[in-house]
C-alpha cells in the first residue's frame, strides 16, 4: 500500500471538485450528494457494489449526464456541460463495457483521441496544406508512442475488433491518453483480465500518474484497488459511505458489510 | 445456387473435364468463322462465311483465353514456375467457361428476336452455343484452385506503369465500342461480354495487381484515368448523341460522389440532394443572361459557380443545423420534406403566387452557353482534326467538375476529419466522450456535400440550357442514393460506375427506360440481399455488413495496414 504517497500529494492542487452531485433517474436517486475531490497526481479508486451508482457518477462528471443537483469544477473551473468539452478541459475516460472504434485500428482509434488536440480544417486536408501534413505526421509519431506507452507497440495496424480482451481495454487507455488529459477516469480497468494482466494494468497505472496525470478508477478488484489508489471511496446506493486512506476503508466494518451484506462478490461485474 | 461437385468427382474427372472444356473452347472459336443469322439486321451483320464481325471477333476473345487457361496448365507445374500457384487456372476457366455461354446465348436470343423467330438462327450460333454448353458443362468438374495470388508477384515500376496505361487505354477502347452500339442486342451482348471478360480477368488475379501497382503508382494511375477520360471525345468523331450521354453521366456522377461524402464517409442518410443540384442550377440560371432572369448582374462564371456552391451550402446548413443534433432518422425525413419545399417554392416564385425568381414552373429557358475568354461552349471546334461539338465541352468542363469532388473526396476521407468521420459511423457516443466535434463534422459533410452539388448544378444549368423545378423531384434524390449503394458506399470507383450504369442503362436501352424503376428495385433488392456493401466494397463498409466474417476481418486488417502508411500520410491522397 502507498499510503505514505498521501502527505506528498496532499498539498497539490484540487482538480477535480464534485460537490454534492445527485443524479434523479425518474424514481430512482443513482447517485445521492456525493462529494468527491481528485489532486494533480494522486490514484484515487472508487468502489462500491454493483449498482451502487459509481459509473453513473462518472458520467456525471464526464458531461454525459448532467446531474440533477450540485455541481463539478474542473482546474478551477465549472466543468462544460458536453462531453466534448470535458474532454478538452482535460478530462478522459475509459469504459466499463468497451467501447472502441472496432473496424478501425489501433493506431486509428488513438489518432481519434488526438481529434480535440489537432486543428487540421477541411482546406488543410482536400488541399494538402502544411499543416495537414505536418499535424498528421506528428499525430501519427504520439499515437506510436503511446501504443508503445500501453504496450501494444506491435498491434498498431491490427484492427481493435480483433484484439484480445485485455489489449482493448489498454487500447481505450491509450485512446484516453491521446486525448492529452490531466484527468484520466478508468471504468473497470481490469473486468476480465488475468491476474498477470492486472498486474501490468497497475503498473501502467503507476506509470501514467508519474507522468503528472491524476487518475480516478472505479474497480472491484480490492487486492489492486488497495495496491494502486492513495484514496478510496465507497460507494453504497449512491451515496459515499466511507472515504479515507485505503487501510481505513479497507478495514471500515460498514465497508465490509455493504460487501458481504450484499450480493456482490469482490468481483463482479456489470453494465456502464 | 451453387452446385456442389463432390471432390471425388472432380479428381477422377479431371482429363476428361479438361479436354471437353478445350473442344468447346474449338468449337466456340470456330463458330466465328461461320454465319450466326440468316438476316443481316441482326446484330452487326453476322451473316458471312470465313468473315467474322466485329461483335464475333470481340466474342472470340472469351473462348481463346478459355483454351489458354485450360492448355497453358498442361505444359506442366515445373516450367510455370511460380505462375503455378499464383494464377487460379481452374477457376478462371470456369469463370470464363460460364461467361462464353451466356455471352452466346444472348447473341443467339437477340438474333431470333430481331429476325422473329429462332429459324433465323444459322449453323454458327448453333455451333458456338454447343460449344458454350460443353465447356460450361465440363469445366465445373475441374478441381478448384486456391485463391489468386496474382498481387504477390513483384513486378518492376515500368512493367506497373505500363499495366496501369495499358488497362486505361483498354477502358477507354471498350467505352468507346459500347457507345458505338445503338441497337438493344448488340449492346447487351457487348456489355455481357465485357461484365464477362471483367469476371475472368478478376478471378485471374489482374486487378489485385493493379491495386498493388495503383497504390505504388498512384499518381500515374489517377493522371492516366483522367488523361483517358479528357480523350473519350476524340472517340467520337462529333457524334453528339453519345457525347450528350457522357456529360450527363458526368454530372449525375459528380452529384452521386457529393451525396457520397453524406452518405458514405459521414454516414447521414440525405433524401433530398437533388435540391441542393437545383439550387446551384436556379442561381446560375438566374445569374445567366437568359432573357426569363429579371436579375441584370451576370458575373463572370467562375464567380456564379462559387455562388452557387455557396447558396446550396447555405441551404444545407439551414436544413443541417437544427436536425443533425439529433438522431438520424429525423435527418432523412426533413431532407425528403426540404426536397418537396424546394420544388414547390421554385413554382411559387413566379410573380404571382410569390416574388418573380424562377419563372414558375415553366422554368428558365434560353439560358445562354458559357464563353471563356471566346472558347464558346455552344460551338462545335475542331481539334486534331477531330470535331467536338457543343457536349463534348460540357463534358471536358464536368471532368475539371469531377475532379475536384474526387479531390475532396479522397482527401478529407484520409485526414483527421475522414478519421473522425468512420468513429462517428462505428460509435457516435464514444466519439463525441473522445472529443470528437461530432455535431460540427456532420454539419462539415452536409454542407460540403450541398457545396459540391451546387457546383456542379450551375454547370448543367448552362448544360441543359433550361432549368425547371420538375428537374429536381424526389425520384432523382433517389437514384442518387440507388447510385451510391448500387457502385459501393465510401468508394470513389463503386459509385462512378453505379452511376455510370444508372445513368447509361436507360439511355441506350429503350425498353430499360420504360421499365427503369421497376429494373432498378429489383436489381437494389437483388443486391441488398447478396452484396449490401455495393458492387466496389469500401473494406471498412464491408466489415460492417458482415461483422461475422473473421476472413474478411484479417484481409480488411492487411488491406487497411497497406494503406495507412503511417510515415507517410500523404500517400493516401488521390485514391481512386
Ligand atoms: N440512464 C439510466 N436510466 C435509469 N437508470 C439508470 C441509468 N443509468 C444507471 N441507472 C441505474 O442507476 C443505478 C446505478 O448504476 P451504475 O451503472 O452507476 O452502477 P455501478 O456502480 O457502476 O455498478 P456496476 O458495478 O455494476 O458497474 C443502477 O440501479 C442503474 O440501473
Ligand atoms: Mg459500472
Amino acid at each position: 500500500m502507498s499510503t505514505e504517497a498521501v502527505p506528498a500529494v496532499a498539498d497539490t492542487a484540487v482538480l477535480l471538485d464534485a460537490r454534492n452531485v445527485t443524479m434523479q433517474f425518474g424514481g430512482l436517486r443513482a447517485v445521492n450528494d456525493v462529494s468527491l475531490q481528485v489532486r494533480t497526481g494522486e490514484i484515487v479508486g472508487l468502489i462500491g457494489p454493483n449498482g451502487a451508482g459509481k459509473t453513473t457518477f462518472f458520467n456525471c462528471l464526464t458531461g454525459l449526464y448532467q446531474p440533477t443537483t450540485g455541481s463539478v469544477f474542473f482546474d478551477a473551473a465549472p466543468l462544460p456541460a458536453k462531453p466534448r468539452l470535458a474532454v478538452r478541459a482535460g478530462m478522459a475516460r475509459t469504459f466499463q463495457n468497451i467501447r472502441l472504434f472496432h473496424n478501425m485500428t489501433a493506431i486509428e482509434n488513438v489518432m481519434v483521441g488526438m481529434y480535440c488536440r489537432t486543428k487540421t480544417n477541411a482546406i488543410d486536408a482536400v488541399f494538402r496544406l502544411p499543416r495537414h501534413r505536418r499535424e498528421e505526421v506528428e499525430s501519427t509519431r504520439r499515437a506510436k508512442e503511446l501504443l508503445d506507452f500501453v504496450g501494444l507497440s506491435g498491434s498498431g495496424d491490427t484492427l481493435s475488433r480483433n484484439l484480445p480482451y485485455g489489449d482493448q481495454r489498454r487500447l481505450e487507455i491509450a485512446r484516453a491518453l491521446a486525448t492529452d488529459p490531466k484527468l484520466l477516469l478508468l471504468d473497470e480497468p481490469t473486468a476480465g483480465m488475468n491476474p498477470q494482466e492486472t498486474r501490468q494494468a497497475e503498473d501502467l497505472i503507476f506509470r501514467i500518474r508519474d507522468l503528472g496525470l491524476a487518475v480516478l478508477v472505479i474497480e472491484h478488484d480490492m487486492r489492486f484497488i488497495f495496491n494502486l489508489c492513495d484514496r478510496v471511496a465507497c460507494l453504497v446506493r449512491g451515496e459515499v459511505l466511507v472515504e479515507g486512506p485505503g487501510a481505513v476503508v479497507q478495514n471500515d466494518p460498514r465497508v465490509i458489510e455493504a460487501y458481504i451484506g450484499s450480493p456482490a462478490t469482490q468481483d463482479g461485474s456489470g453494465d456502464a | 445456387m451453387r452446385v456442389v461437385i463432390p471432390d471425388e468427382f472432380k479428381i477422377r474427372f479431371r482429363y476428361p473435364a479438361r479436354a471437353l472444356g478445350l473442344l468447346g473452347a474449338v468449337l466456340m472459336i470456330v463458330s466465328i468463322f461461320l454465319p450466326w443469322a440468316y438476316g443481316h439486321d441482326a446484330l452487326d451483320d453476322m451473316t458471312f462465311w470465313g468473315a467474322p464481325s466485329p461483335l464475333q471477333l470481340f466474342f472470340v476473345v472469351l473462348p481463346v483465353l478459355l483454351g489458354l487457361l485450360l492448355a497453358i496448365p498442361l505444359v506442366g507445374k515445373q516450367r510455370l514456375g511460380a505462375l503455378a500457384r499464383m494464377v487460379a487456372w481452374n477457376t478462371t476457366a470456369k469463370t470464363a467457361a460460364l461467361a462464353s455461354l451466356v455471352v452466346v446465348v444472348i447473341a443467339t436470343a437477340s438474333i431470333a428476336i430481331e429476325l422473329g423467330g429462332l429459324v433465323n438462327v444459322d449453323p454458327g450460333a448453333w455451333v458456338a452455343l454447343l460449344g458454350g454448353l460443353v465447356a460450361a458443362g465440363s469445366t465445373p468438374f475441374l478441381p478448384d484452385s486456391p485463391e489468386p495470388t496474382l498481387d504477390r508477384l513483384k513486378s518492376p515500376a515500368w512493367v506497373q506503369i505500363l499495366g496501369i496505361v495499358a488497362v486505361m487505354a483498354a477502358a477507354l477502347f471498350l467505352a468507346a465500342q459500347a457507345l458505338s452500339y445503338n441497337d438493344a442486342g448488340s449492346f447487351i451482348t457487348f456489355a455481357a461480354l465485357l461484365v464477362g471478360l471483367v469476371l475472368v480477368l478478376r478471378q485471374f488475379g489482374v486487378f489485385d495487381w493493379l491495386r498493388v501497382a495503383g497504390r505504388s503508382n498512384n499518381r500515374v494511375l489517377v493522371l492516366s484515368a483522367f488523361v483517358v477520360a479528357f480523350l473519350f471525345p476524340f472517340t467520337q468523331d462529333g457524334k453528339d448523341a453519345n457525347m450528350s450521354i457522357a456529360a450527363q453521366v458526368l454530372i449525375f456522377a459528380s452529384a452521386a460522389l457529393g451525396l457520397n461524402i453524406v452518405v458514405g464517409l459521414a454516414g447521414l442518410l440525405d433524401l433530398g440532394y437533388i435540391a441542393f443540384l437545383g439550387a446551384g442550377a436556379f442561381t446560375a440560371a438566374v445569374l445567366s443572361e437568359s432573357a426569363y432572369s429579371h436579375v441584370n448582374w451576370h458575373p463572370p462564371f467562375i464567380v456564379t459557380v462559387i455562388i452557387a456552391g455557396t447558396v446550396s451550402s447555405v441551404l444545407g446548413l439551414i436544413i443541417g443545423a437544427p436536425t443533425l443534433r439529433v438522431s438520424g432518422d429525423y435527418l432523412a425525413i426533413v431532407t425528403l420534406g426540404f426536397g418537396e419545399i424546394f420544388r414547390l417554392t421554385m413554382i411559387n416564385l413566379d410573380g404571382n403566387d410569390g416574388p418573380y425568381v424562377t419563372n414558375g414552373s415553366n422554368g428558365i429557358s434560353n439560358i445562354p452557353d458559357l464563353n471563356f475568354f471566346g472558347f464558346d461552349f455552344g460551338k462545335a471546334h475542331t481539334i486534331l482534326g477531330v470535331d467536338i461539338g457543343r457536349f463534348a465541352n460540357y463534358y471536358w468542363l464536368m471532368l475539371l467538375v469531377i475532379g475536384l469532388v474526387i479531390l475532396v473526396f479522397t482527401n478529407l476521407n484520409h485526414s483527421r476529419i475522414g478519421r473522425g468521420w468512420v468513429a462517428i459511423r462505428e460509435d457516435e457516443l464514444a466519439a463525441e466522450a473522445m472529443g470528437v466535434n461530432t455535431f460540427a463534422l456532420k454539419l462539415l459533410a452536409f454542407a460540403g456535400g450541398a457545396f459540391l452539388a451546387g457546383v456542379a448544378g450551375a454547370v448543367k444549368a448552362h448544360h441543359d440550357v433550361s432549368v425547371t423545378p420538375d428537374q429536381y423531384v424526389f425520384l432523382e434524390s433517389a437514384f442518387l442514393l440507388a447510385a451510391v449503394v448500387l457502385g459501393g458506399m465510401g468508394t470513389v470507383m463503386g459509385v462512378l460506375i453505379g452511376a455510370t450504369i444508372l445513368k447509361l442503362l436507360p439511355e441506350k436501352l429503350r425498353f430499360f427506360s420504360d421499365y427503369r424503376l421497376l429494373l432498378f428495385g429489383l436489381l437494389l433488392v437483388v443486391m441488398m440481399r447478396f452484396r449490401p456493401e455495393g458492387m466496389i466494397a469500401e473494406e471498412r463498409r464491408q466489415l460492417e455488413f458482415h461483422a461475422e466474417d473473421e476472413e474478411l476481418a484479417e484481409e480488411v486488417q492487411e488491406e487497411l495496414a497497406l494503406y495507412h502508411d503511417h510515415l507517410h500520410p500523404e500517400r493516401g491522397s488521390f485514391e481512386l
